[in-house]
C-alpha cells in the first residue's frame, strides 16, 4: 500500500520487540465471536491514475458551470474567487495542520483565525466573533440557543417567514424535541410586515430570527425589526450576505445582538452545498455565552505578542454537559479562506462586487420581467441580487428552456414549503446574479427565452 | 529569520488606496443605487477591512503558515485524533471542475456522477460499519453523535415511549455528553473499570427502563478493545435501550470487526481521521452516521437512493426518509471531505483498509514497548491504535509533568501528544503514531523521550525554546480577552 512505511523485515523486528508472533496475534483482544470472518466487500482497490480516470469519468457525469452559466442562489452562490486564496488554502503548514491546542506549534493559524474573526468583525460592526461554526443553518440553531441561555427563555423563538427554509427546517430539529415553540411569521410579498412579527412577539420570546437580505432576496425592515425584538426583552439575530455588507448598513450599526450568515461566498467553491462556513458574531456582552472557538491575542513568557485558544471552559471538551454548545471541529479551512478573500477585496473591493452584483441583478430582473409570460414575483421590493420571477407557462419549463440554452437558474420554490405557501409560489424559481455574470450572458438568456 | 512586518497583523500593513483585487467595470447600465436600495437601508460608510496589495497577502499568510507544524513537515502523534498522512491525490481529484463547482440546486438529472459517488460512499460506509442505513448530512462527528441521538427519540417516541437518560463511560470525549445534552437527555457518567474497561456493575446499575442510548467508542479512548461489547449490548438492549458508537477510533479495527456486528446499533465515522480528509487546523469535518434497519426511516434527508428502473439519467435521487426527524443543516453535507474520503476507500479498497488498521496497531503497541520503562502504561497489556501512557513517575521523581514533555518535544521537531486526556489517567500522555509513520520515526520519537526525561527539570519548565513564542499567558487572555485587531496596531 502506498501510504504504509515499514517493511516486512522491519515488521517483524517490531513484532520482535512488542514480543508476539504476528500482526493477527495484535488483535487478541477481540473476541474471536465478533471478528468479521471475510473481507470486506468493497470496490476492488485503484491506482493513482486508475482512480484519476474514474473522476473524469464520474466529473463528465455531472453538468457544471463550465457547461452551463449558472445563476443559481438559494443560499450557495457562484461568486469569483480569486487565485491567491487557493493558493493559501492549499499550503499544506495549513489544510493539515490540527486544532492549535499546542500554541507554540501553531501560531500560523492561529494569528490566521484571529484576523479572520477582526475582519468578521469590521464587515459585521459586530464587537466579537467567533473563529467558525459548520455552515449559515446550523448557525441559526446555535444562536437560538444562545438567546436561550442569554434571556433565560426557553420555550420559544420567533423566525420570519422569509428566513431560507432548510435553515428553518434545521431550527425545527435542533428545538422542537426540547419542547421549545418555533413561530413563523408569515412572509407577505416577498417580505414580512414589521407589524406582523410585532403581534407575534412577547415576552417569553428568546430571540427573533431576521434573515436580510431574506431567501426570495428582498430586504426585510432589519432595523426595525431589531427594534421591535429588544422591545420584548429578545435577541435580535440577523442572517446576512456577506458579499452584501459592501454596500448595506451592518448589522452591528442597527444594533443586532447576534449576526451570523453562510460564507460561502467568500472564497469557497459551491462544492456541491460543502463544506461551508458559519459566521457567528455577537455583542461583547455575551462573549463567554457564545458557542464555538475563540481566539484570544496575549504574551508569552517572554512578553512577546501571541495568541491562544481563549476561554475554553466554555467548550465541550471542559465543560462536557454544561458546555456552550458540542461544537469540537469547526471549519477552520474554510475560515482560513475567507479571511484571505477579505483580505485581498479590503474595503473598496467588496463594495466593488456588492455594487457590481447589485447592478448586474437589477438588469436581469428587467430584461427578465420583459419577457412575456415571466414577471417578477414581488415587483415593489427592493432586492440585491437574487429574485424570483414567475412563468405563467409553469417553473419547470422556465427552468428547462433556460437549460436548453445552457443557463441555470433556481431552485424553483416548489421545491421547499412555507408557511402561508401561496399559489404563486408554484411556478416561481430564484435567479441570483453575482459579478461573475456579465451583461452579454444575460442578453442571451433573455434572447432565448423570448424565442 | 523572519523580520518584524512578517507576524505584524495584516490591519498594521494596510494603507489607504491599496488593494489586492480588482474586478472589471460594470457593462450593464449603472443606476444611482439609491434607485435600487432605499436608504435606510444603506450603509453609511465603508467597512473597515484593511487596504493591502495581493502581494501583501501572500506574504503575510505565507509567513504565517510556515510558524506551524502540521502532518506534511512533522511527526503529530497526536491521540485521540488520528493525524495521519493526507494524500495530495485527494486535492485534486476533489478539486475537478465538475466536482468542486456543483450547486446543490442543480438539476438531479445533472448530477448523476456526484450523486452515484455519494451512493456509493453510502455503501461503502455500510459495508465497513455492519449497519446498513447511512446518512452523510452530519458535518462533523459531534454532529454526528448529536444526529443519531435525535434519530433514537424519534424512533422511541414512534414506539410511544419516551426515554430520559444517556449513559456515557467517564473516559467518553467531551462531545459525547454535550450532544446528548443539547438532544435534550439527561446524562450520566460511568465509573471506568481497573482495566480501564466500561465498568459493568455500573452499567448494570444504572440501566433502566428510562435507558435511551449507551455511548461508547470502541476501542476506547485508552486505546483498548472493549472485550465485553456484546455483553454490554445485550445489557443495553435488555432494557430496550440502543447502543451508539463513537467511531473517533474505526481506523484500529477496520475489516477485523465491526460496530454493527459487536452488538452497536448506530455510530459516526470521522471521515477527517479515519478516512485522511485533513484537518484543515480545526476542520472542516465530515461525520455520517450508520444505524441499524429499524432505524432508517428516523434518518435526517435527504439521503441518496438508487432507482435501478428509473428513467435514464434519474437512477441516483435524493429522498427524505418516511419518519425523518428533519435536516440537521442546510444541503446534504460536507460532500468535499466526503470526496476525499471516497478517495481514500477506492485507493485502498479491502485489503488496503486492514492494512491500514494492523500497521496502525503496530506502530502503537512497538512505541509503547520503546517507551515501557520511562512512560508506562497503566492500562491494558496490548493496546489498540493508540495508549495512554502516565508521567506520573516522572513528575514525582524530579517534577517533569506530561505537559514539560509534550512542550519540549517541540523542540526536537515533534508535535506534542494529546495531554491531560483522556481525565481518567494521572498526567496522561496520549499518543497514537498511525500507520503512516516508519519505523526510524518511532525510534528517532521514543529516544528523545528518554533524552527529555533526562534533562534538567528547569531548563524543561521553560520549553519550548526553538519555537517563534513560548508558554503563552492564557490566564492573562481569559481575564482581560482580546478577540480582535487593535486599531492602534
Amino acid at each position: 500500500m502506498s501510504y504504509l512505511f515499514n517493511t516486512p523485515e522491519q515488521q517483524q523486528q517490531m513484532l520482535q520487540t512488542i514480543g508476539v508472533n504476528s500482526l493477527e496475534a495484535l488483535f487478541s483482544t477481540i473476541p474471536s465471536d465478533l471478528r468479521l470472518d471475510r473481507p470486506l466487500d468493497l470496490p476492488p482497490a485503484l491506482t493513482e491514475m486508475e482512480l484519476q480516470a474514474h473522476f473524469s469519468k464520474l466529473a463528465s457525469q455531472n453538468v457544471g458551470p463550465a457547461d452551463r452559466v449558472c445563476m443559481l442562489g438559494g443560499g450557495a452562490y457562484d461568486h469569483f474567487v480569486p487565485a491567491a486564496v487557493d493558493e493559501i488554502a492549499r499550503r499544506g503548514e495549513f489544510y493539515t495542520a490540527y486544532t492549535p491546542y499546542q500554541a507554540e506549534a501553531s501560531q500560523g493559524s492561529l494569528q490566521t483565525f484571529f484576523e479572520f474573526q477582526s475582519l468578521i468583525c469590521q464587515l459585521t460592526g459586530m464587537d466579537v466573533s467567533n473563529a467558525s461554526l459548520y455552515e449559515g443553518g446550523t448557525c441559526v440553531s446555535e444562536a437560538a440557543f444562545m438567546a436561550m441561555r442569554v434571556t433565560n427563555r426557553h420555550n420559544r423563538v420567533v423566525l420570519l417567514g422569509s428566513l431560507h427554509p432548510e435553515y428553518r427546517q434545521v431550527v425545527e430539529t435542533y428545538l422542537k424535541h426540547l419542547n421549545c415553540e418555533v413561530v413563523i411569521v408569515p412572509c407577505k410579498d416577498g417580505s414580512v410586515d414589521p407589524a406582523d412579527v410585532d403581534a407575534a412577539m412577547d415576552d417569553q420570546t428568546a430571540c427573533l430570527v431576521i434573515q436580510h437580505p431574506n431567501f426570495f432576496g428582498t430586504l426585510e425592515e432589519a432595523a426595525e425589526l431589531t427594534e421591535i425584538a429588544h422591545r420584548y426583552g429578545a435577541l435580535s439575530v440577523v442572517s446576512y450576505d456577506p458579499i452584501s455588507l459592501g454596500i448595506l448598513s451592518r448589522p452591528g450599526d442597527y444594533g443586532a445582538d447576534i449576526a451570523i450568515a453562510e460564507g460561502q461566498s467568500l472564497g469557497t467553491p459551491l462544492q456541491f452545498g460543502g463544506p461551508y462556513l458559519g459566521l457567528f458574531s455577537c455583542s461583547e456582552k455575551f462573549v463567554r455565552r457564545m458557542p464555538g472557538r475563540l481566539i484570544g491575542q496575549t504574551v508569552d513568557r517572554n512578553g512577546k505578542r501571541c495568541y491562544v485558544l481563549n476561554l475554553q471552559a466554555r467548550e465541550q471538551h471542559i465543560r462536557r454537559d454544561k458546555a456552550t454548545s458540542n461544537i469540537c471541529s469547526n471549519q477552520g479551512l474554510i475560515a482560513i479562506r475567507a479571511a484571505v478573500y477579505l483580505s485581498l477585496l479590503g474595503k473598496q473591493g467588496i463594495r466593488e462586487v456588492a455594487e457590481l452584483s447589485c447592478q448586474k441583478a437589477h438588469y436581469a430582473a428587467d430584461q427578465l420581467s420583459s419577457v412575456e409570460g415571466i414577471e417578477l414575483l414581488f415587483p415593489v421590493r427592493p432586492f440585491f441580487k437574487e429574485f424570483a420571477v414567475s412563468c405563467s407557462e409553469g417553473a419547470d419549463f422556465l427552468l428547462r428552456k433556460a437549460r436548453q440554452a445552457g443557463f441555470d437558474l433556481g431552485p424553483e420554490l416548489s421545491r421547499f414549503t412555507f408557511e402561508n405557501n401561496p399559489e404563486s409560489y408554484q411556478t416561481a424559481v430564484l435567479v441570483a446574479i453575482t459579478e461573475q455574470r456579465t451583461r452579454e450572458e444575460i442578453d442571451r438568456l433573455v434572447t432565448a427565452l423570448k424565442a | 529569520m523572519r523580520n518584524k512586518l512578517a507576524t505584524q497583523s495584516l490591519f498594521a500593513l494596510s494603507q489607504p488606496g491599496r488593494r489586492g483585487a480588482q474586478f472589471p467595470a460594470a457593462d450593464v447600465p449603472v443606476k444611482p443605487l439609491e434607485e435600487l436600495i432605499p436608504a435606510q437601508a444603506l450603509a453609511t460608510e465603508p467597512t473597515g477591512l484593511p487596504e493591502v496589495t495581493e502581494s501583501d497577502v501572500i506574504r503575510h499568510f505565507v509567513n504565517l503558515s510556515t510558524l506551524n507544524m502540521c502532518v506534511d513537515t512533522h511527526f503529530y502523534p497526536l491521540g485521540s485524533c488520528t493525524m495521519k498522512y493526507n494524500p495530495k491525490r485527494h486535492e485534486r481529484l476533489s478539486s475537478l471542475p465538475g466536482i468542486v463547482d456543483l450547486h446543490p440546486y442543480q438539476n438531479q438529472a445533472d448530477l448523476q456522477g456526484m450523486l452515484g459517488l455519494l451512493y456509493e460512499m453510502q455503501e461503502m460506509l455500510a459495508e465497513i460499519s455492519g449497519l446498513p442505513a447511512v446518512s452523510l448530512q452530519p458535518a462533523a462527528g459531534a454532529q454526528g453523535e448529536f444526529t443519531a441521538l435525535l434519530t433514537a427519540k424519534a424512533y422511541f417516541e414512534d414506539k410511544g415511549e419516551k426515554r430520559t437518560k444517556v449513559l456515557f463511560p467517564n473516559s467518553a470525549h467531551g462531545t459525547n455528553p454535550a450532544s446528548a445534552a443539547i438532544a435534550g437527555f439527561d446524562c450520566v457518567q460511568l465509573a471506568s473499570s481497573k482495566e480501564g474497561l466500561v465498568d459493568l456493575e455500573d452499567l448494570k446499575s444504572h440501566l433502566d427502563d428510562q435507558t435511551a442510548v449507551f455511548m461508547v467508542t470502541n476501542p476506547n479512548t485508552l486505546g483498548l478493545f472493549e472485550k465485553d461489547i456484546k455483553q454490554i449490548a445485550q445489557m443495553v438492549h435488555d432494557v430496550g435501550g440502543l447502543v451508539y458508537i463513537d467511531g473517533a477510533n474505526m481506523n484500529a479495527i477496520l475489516g477485523y470487526t465491526r460496530p454493527g456486528d459487536f452488538g452497536g446499533d448506530m455510530m459516526h465515522f470521522n471521515v477527517h481521521k479515519t478516512f485522511t480528509g485533513p484537518h484543515g487546523a480545526g476542520g472542516p469535518g465530515s461525520g455520517p452516521i450508520a444505524v441499524r434497519d429499524f432505524l432508517a426511516d428516523f434518518l435526517p434527508g435527504p439521503v441518496i437512493s438508487h432507482d435501478t428502473s428509473a428513467e435514464e439519467g434519474e437512477a441516483y435521487q435524493l429522498v427524505t426518509p418516511p419518519k425523518s426527524i428533519g435536516r440537521v443543516r442546510s444541503f446534504y453535507g460536507n460532500i468535499g471531505i466526503l470526496v476525499r474520503g471516497y478517495c481514500y476507500l477506492r485507493t485502498l479498497g479491502a485489503a488496503g483498509l486492514k492494512a491500514v488498521s494492523e500497521n496502525a496497531v503496530l506502530n502503537a503497541n512497538y512505541l509503547k514497548a520503546l517507551l515501557k520503562d520511562v512512560l508506562p502504561v497503566p492500562n491494558g497489556d496490548l493496546c489498540m491504535h493508540e495508549f495512554v501512557a502516565s508521567a506520573s513517575k516522572s513528575k514525582a521523581a524530579n517534577g517533569i509533568t506530561a505537559m514539560d514533555i509534550a512542550k519540549r518535544l517541540l523542540d526536537f521537531g515533534f508535535h506534542a501528544p494529546t495531554v491531560y486526556f483522556p481525565l481518567v489517567v494521572p498526567e496522561a500522555i496520549m499518543v497514537e503514531p498511525t500507520e503512516t509513520e516508519s519505523k526510524e520515526t518511532l525510534d528517532a520519537f521514543a529516544e528523545t523521550i528518554v533524552k527529555i526525561l533526562q534533562e534538567d527539570p528547569e531548563f524543561i519548565h521553560q520549553a519550548p525554546h526553538s519555537t517563534d513564542v513560548s508558554r503563552p499567558d492564557e490566564v492573562v487572555a481569559a481575564r482581560n480577552p482580546i478577540l480582535q485587531c487593535c486599531e492602534s496596531e
